[in-house]
């Protein structure tokens, strides 16, 4: 796959048809893949790379490079694309700069998972017939897909490319059952105290690093306003419980209709936050109030916080002292 | 030595100009009393209101906060209520699921002409916040004394 | 750091009997930015807005707080008062202690404490506060006004003499609203065709008009002084100018069998039709739902006799687009349908008739040519029994009628009673009613008539059964004041029922964005001070839409509505409401969140050249609002997630000043 990768990255560089590559290459450890921008043939030939740890989604940094001009070739996987048609209707990338090479993928691995099964010293991965087999400094190892794969991979809930140039690697379906709602569900049947307990067990946590708004593809705003002192609402640590929670309320809300559940957030978490859980409600809420909607399915449908139905549900039907 | 005083909540009340507002202002003049621990905020509709202000209240020390707008389909800017009503809808069922009473939250149509409803639902909903007491959920020690 | 200077007003007692002024005066002259702090019996009052004017001159305020009745009273008087000082009028805020505090607390402690949070939030957000500067926008001068019975065909009347072109859209086909339909009206007798169809023919010459007849509004768009409407013209078949009104298809129509609406389907008429003799414009319409070509392709009588070559079996409704200024509702009302009052037998009994039917009856151009006749057997009727208050002033419980009074219910019933009692001397004529209500110039002198001289039987009572026995109706009721139950065997009984606003309005009023009570009829927006506007900018009420009213009440008010419709357009511009949106370019994102959700479509994007680091230059695309489209809703201020969009006036700050003020305390 990488050297498929590679060959056509480096021929579309060669012929002009793009200036700059978005890609991964290799991080701080071999395990750490990073979001990276080549810009001739011999930097993709060298450090580009591509395996089962390449988890990061590549469009949000689309942003940034359709301002610095030029074409650019972008590799993304089926759940990326939902974020760059999303980044799209939101006029927030020009898809006349972007050529996308949609690229097959069977989920990735979580590199805590594979820790937390004793194997240190990750030099590689690659998967093979529903197994990973890690390649670590005292030797390969092979554990099952399932038990090693990221949780939001094994929700995945779409295997279908929204949108591409062209496609490396055969193209998958849309996942009808993906069971992505199951813990929602589950939180939802506890007591509000328990829910109340789970979140604040999980948003104590929280060290306000940003890290979550700053990979999300739907936070592209020029300026957050927990960073505008003259928003009113900045914060720049969270000091205390409520403002960990109007952090995480007011985030999730302003990506409410507009995440695709891409789980950027959850994945990049250095407290493991399941900040996924919170998008997820937003987006069961609306399948559930509003009819189905996949944000970054259909660059043209309306967004379900932008539009109404005179018949909608009542706030109290939901939640609130009305009911 | 302890201050053992009777909980009275404070309430935040962001009523829209044309239908709530005025449906207060009916209450007022209808002499429809509702209990003083209700301050009404008021907004051009209830499109108007971020969920900014709703947290920004309970942060604040407010114990409950009421949103009032104009009936659906009667809204003044045509759509406003619309869209506030899915905000609302969205922004309780998330406070619930974080656990947090969703009782403390409201939102209540009321025209210009039902000063009735508006004394109505304050005391009812006065009465639903004593009975929760303080907000300590998504309170802010900072805030209080 | 604001200079504010506060005022507490008394408003007599109506704020110090439970407020006590001089403490909210005193504990609001303590917070921070306060220069000035007192009280003052009016403050609205030539002297107050005297004490205010002073203390900005002496003080140099730059803010002022007033707290007084609600900002919707006196905002504006304040304001002007300030503006005269050479204050920005929008550095005023009012506390509303009288609606909010004084009014609904009896506890005077606790209604001074919520007095002065109330003030300390008016303080806290005058201090954010920025002087505002209104826009202005231009009027088309042009009204419409939408649906011509009486109220509309006034009110187009009275704008069209004062030069302004006026467009009536009447949903069917003539003008004339129910007034064409009453025989007599009270207290006079006169006729009503008689001074009726002269202002329909007015209105048809006038050149300044122009009717809209079977059409409907299809939407609304704009505001005050711009709005787009468009009117669909349902298809007649018969084209409007070429068509005589000469009858002859309405002769020579084979389809003889539809029921007659204007007669209130007491007889029938043709599949083409003019409604009555009078109707304007007098222009036939096909009823597509009975015409035999229209259903089967066969027939084409009327085509074939029309001489002006009017017919077009073919037309199809059609969208105009019209451009006005001001907007008057005359949408009027229908008498409600007693069919689920089953023990009054209108449903089952064909001589149980409704007012509006019993017009018709007694009408020279209905259905018996004025004799009264009874429907079932077309014998005459000798005794009458009139049930006064069928689906009015009912319990809010009672799902089958109105809470209100009708108002007009007890005159028409006196006039029938009388003119059945003067016609045909041999009846006897019996009327039920709960109270004989008669407020009105000669009014009572009118009822009382019907009682003394011409004998009508008026019984305090309630009437609880109609049954029909051997061709009579067994007519069972109570005599509340000689508490014995009455059995009258009559012919005829006739149903006063209750005034209920027409269908369409409720969807007008969505389209004008104009509010409804409970009951579906207009609200004004002012009980007594605006009677005659609606609380939406532009739009104006006239007739019954608005409330019960009798013919004259209803012309006065369709002149005052013309007279407030005439103000509007004879202004060149309007000041425009300076709290609208804005969007700070250096933040926003040109993400389009804010556009999806304008009602007025204020928002528009352009690309801006913007400086990047290190001397680079970006080109961003960012939102702008049209200043003069938008009314300042704020619904793109909370779709908008990276707050570049806000409300002047009603800015994020401001809002969270206020609620970081009621909420310290």
């Amino acid at each position: 796959m990488q050297e498929m990768m590679q060959k056509r990255a480096v021929e579309l560089l060669e012929n002009g048809t793009v200036d700059r590559v978005l890609g991964w290459s290799v991080g701080d450890f071999p395990y750490d893949m990073t979001p990276a921008v080549f810009r001739s043939a011999a930097e993709v030939k060298d450090r580009f790379v591509y395996n089962d740890f390449c988890a990061a989604n590549l469009s949000k940094y689309l942003v940034k490079e359709c301002r610095a001009g030029g074409k650019i070739l972008v590799f993304l996987k089926p759940c990326d694309t939902y974020s760059f048609n999303q980044l799209m209707a939101e006029h927030r990338i020009k898809r006349e700069m972007i050529h996308v090479i949609g690229i097959e993928c069977f989920g990735k691995a979580d590199v805590d998972k594979l820790k937390d099964m004793g194997i240190e010293g990750i030099t590689g991965i690659s998967m093979k017939d529903g197994s990973y087999t890690v390649s670590t400094v005292y030797g390969d190892t092979t554990v099952k897909a399932a038990d090693a794969m990221a949780e939001r991979c094994l929700s995945c809930k779409s295997k279908k490319h929204m949108v591409y140039d062209e496609l490396i690697g055969a193209e998958g379906e849309v996942v009808e059952d993906c069971n992505r709602f199951d813990m929602v569900e589950k939180l939802e049947a506890m007591t509000p105290d328990e829910r109340y307990e789970f979140w604040r067990g999980e948003l104590s946590r929280c060290i306000r690093c940003n890290a979550c708004r700053n990979v999300c593809p739907a936070c592209t705003c020029e300026k957050c306003i927990f960073d505008n002192p003259n928003s009113g609402v900045s914060q720049k640590a969270a000091v205390n419980s409520f403002e960990e929670n109007m952090f995480h309320i007011i985030r999730a809300f302003h990506v409410a209709g507009r995440c695709t559940d891409c789980g950027e957030c959850s994945r990049v978490c250095p407290q493991s936050i399941p900040l996924h859980l919170l998008n997820r409600k937003f987006i069961k809420d609306v399948n559930t109030f509003y009819g189905e909607y996949q944000a970054g399915e259909d660059p043209a449908a309306k967004p379900p916080l932008g539009k109404y139905e005179k018949n909608d549900i009542e706030p109290g039907e939901a939640g609130g002292a009305n009911a | 030595m302890q201050d053992v005083k009777e909980f009275r909540p404070k309430i935040v009340a962001f009523c829209c100009n044309w239908c709530s507002y005025a449906g207060a202002d009916l209450a007022g003049s209808s002499r429809l009393s509702y209990p003083a621990d209700v301050k009404i905020i008021r907004v051009p509709c209830s499109c108007r209101v971020n969920p900014l202000f709703i947290l920004r209240a309970f942060q604040r020390g407010a114990d409950g906060v009421i949103m009032a707008g104009c009936h659906p389909g009667d809204c003044h800017y045509t759509s406003g209520n619309y869209f506030a009503r899915r905000r609302m809808t969205l922004l309780f069922s998330m406070l619930d699921y974080l656990g947090i009473e969703r009782e403390r939250t409201r939102v209540e149509w009321i025209s210009a002409a039902e000063g009735a409803k508006f004394s109505k639902t304050m005391n009812e909903f006065v009465e639903t916040v004593t009975a929760l007491g303080e907000n300590k959920r998504l309170e802010d020690l900072r805030c209080k004394k | 750091m604001q200079r504010i200077g506060v005022f507490i007003c008394h408003c007599g007692t109506n704020i110090a009997a439970t407020v006590d002024v001089k403490a909210v005066a005193e504990a609001l002259s303590h917070e921070p930015g306060v220069v000035f702090s007192t009280d003052y019996q009016y403050m609205c009052s030539e002297s107050g807005q005297m004490i205010m004017r002073e203390a900005i001159r002496e003080h140099k305020l730059s803010g002022v707080v007033v707290c007084s009745c609600s900002p919707r009273m006196h905002e504006a008087t304040f304001r002007k008062a300030a503006e005269k000082e050479g204050l920005n009028p929008y550095m005023v805020e009012i506390a509303n202690i009288r609606e909010q505090v004084s009014w609904i607390h009896k506890d005077m402690k606790e209604a001074t404490e919520k007095a002065i949070i109330l003030g300390r939030a008016a303080i806290a957000k005058v201090h954010l506060n920025k002087p505002l500067k209104a826009g202005e926008s231009p009027v088309t001068k042009r009204a419409l006004v939408i649906g011509g019975g009486i109220a509309g065909i006034q009110t187009a009347l009275d704008i069209a003499e004062a030069g302004f072109e006026v467009d009536i859209v009447e949903k069917e086909p003539t003008i004339g609203g129910k007034m064409a339909q009453i025989d007599k009206t009270f207290p006079t007798l006169d006729c009503a065709a008689c001074i009726l169809t002269p202002k329909m023919v007015d209105v048809a010459q006038n050149e300044k008009i122009k009717i809209f007849s079977y059409s409907e509004v299809e939407s609304v768009k704009g505001f005050v002084g711009n709005f787009k409407v468009a009117i669909r013209k349902k298809a007649r078949y018969v084209d409007e100018d070429k068509c005589t009104g000469c009858g002859l298809c309405t002769e020579k129509c084979p389809q003889k069998k539809v029921p007659n609406a204007f007669n209130m389907n007491l007889d029938t008429r043709r599949a083409v039709y003019i409604p009555f003799a009078q109707a304007v414009p007098k222009v036939a319409t096909i009823d597509a739902d009975y015409c035999t070509m229209m259903k089967t392709g066969k027939c084409g009588i009327c085509s074939k006799v029309c001489t002006a070559g009017a017919i077009d079996y073919k037309q199809t409704d059609v969208i105009v687009e019209r451009e006005y200024g001001a907007i008057v509702a005359a949408t009027g009302f229908n008498p409600l349908k007693p069919d689920k009052y089953n023990e009054l037998g209108y449903a089952t009994c064909q001589d149980v008739v409704t007012s509006l039917e019993f017009e018709r009856l007694m009408n020279a151009a209905g259905p018996t040519a004025g004799t009264l006749l009874r429907p079932s057997d077309r014998t005459h009727p000798h005794t009458l029994v009139f049930v006064q208050c069928v689906g009015s002033r009912c319990d809010v419980e009672n799902e089958k009628g109105k809470s209100y009074c009708s108002k007009i219910c007890c005159m028409y019933t006196a006039k029938h009673a009388m003119l059945v009692r003067e016609k045909y001397p041999d009846t006897e004529v019996y009327v039920f009613y709960i109270d004989v209500r008669t407020p009105g110039k000669n009014f009572d002198e009118f009822y009382r008539r019907a009682v003394e001289q011409y004998g009508v039987h008026y019984i305090k009572g309630q009437v609880g059964k109609v049954v029909e026995e051997n061709g009579k109706l067994k007519v069972q009721a109570s005599d509340l004041l000689s508490g014995e139950q009455l059995h009258i065997d009559a012919d005829m009984v006739v149903l006063a029922t209750a005034v209920e606003p027409d269908k369409s309005a409720r969807s007008i009023a969505t389209m004008l964005t104009a509010s409804m009570d409970t009951n579906d009829f207009f609200t004004e927006a002012h009980a007594k001070l605006r009677p005659v506007e609606s609380p939406t900018a532009g739009i104006f009420l006239s007739g019954v839409c608005q409330g019960p009213k009798d013919i004259p009440e209803t012309v006065s008010q369709a002149s005052a509505a013309a007279a407030k419709v005439i103000g509007l357009l004879a202004k060149d511009k309007l000041t425009c409401n300076p709290c609208v949106a804005n969007s700070d370019e250096m933040l926003c994102n040109g993400c389009s969140s804010c556009e999806k959700v304008c009602p007025y479509g204020a928002i528009t994007y352009s690309d801006k050249e913007f400086r990047g680091p290190n001397r680079t230059t970006l080109i961003r695309r960012v939102a702008s609002v049209n200043e003069a489209v938008c009314q300042g809703c704020g619904a793109c201020t909370v779709a908008c997630p990276s707050g570049a969009m806000d409300l002047k006036g009603f800015s994020n700050r401001q809002i969270m000043a206020e609620v970081d003020a009621i909420c310290k305390m």
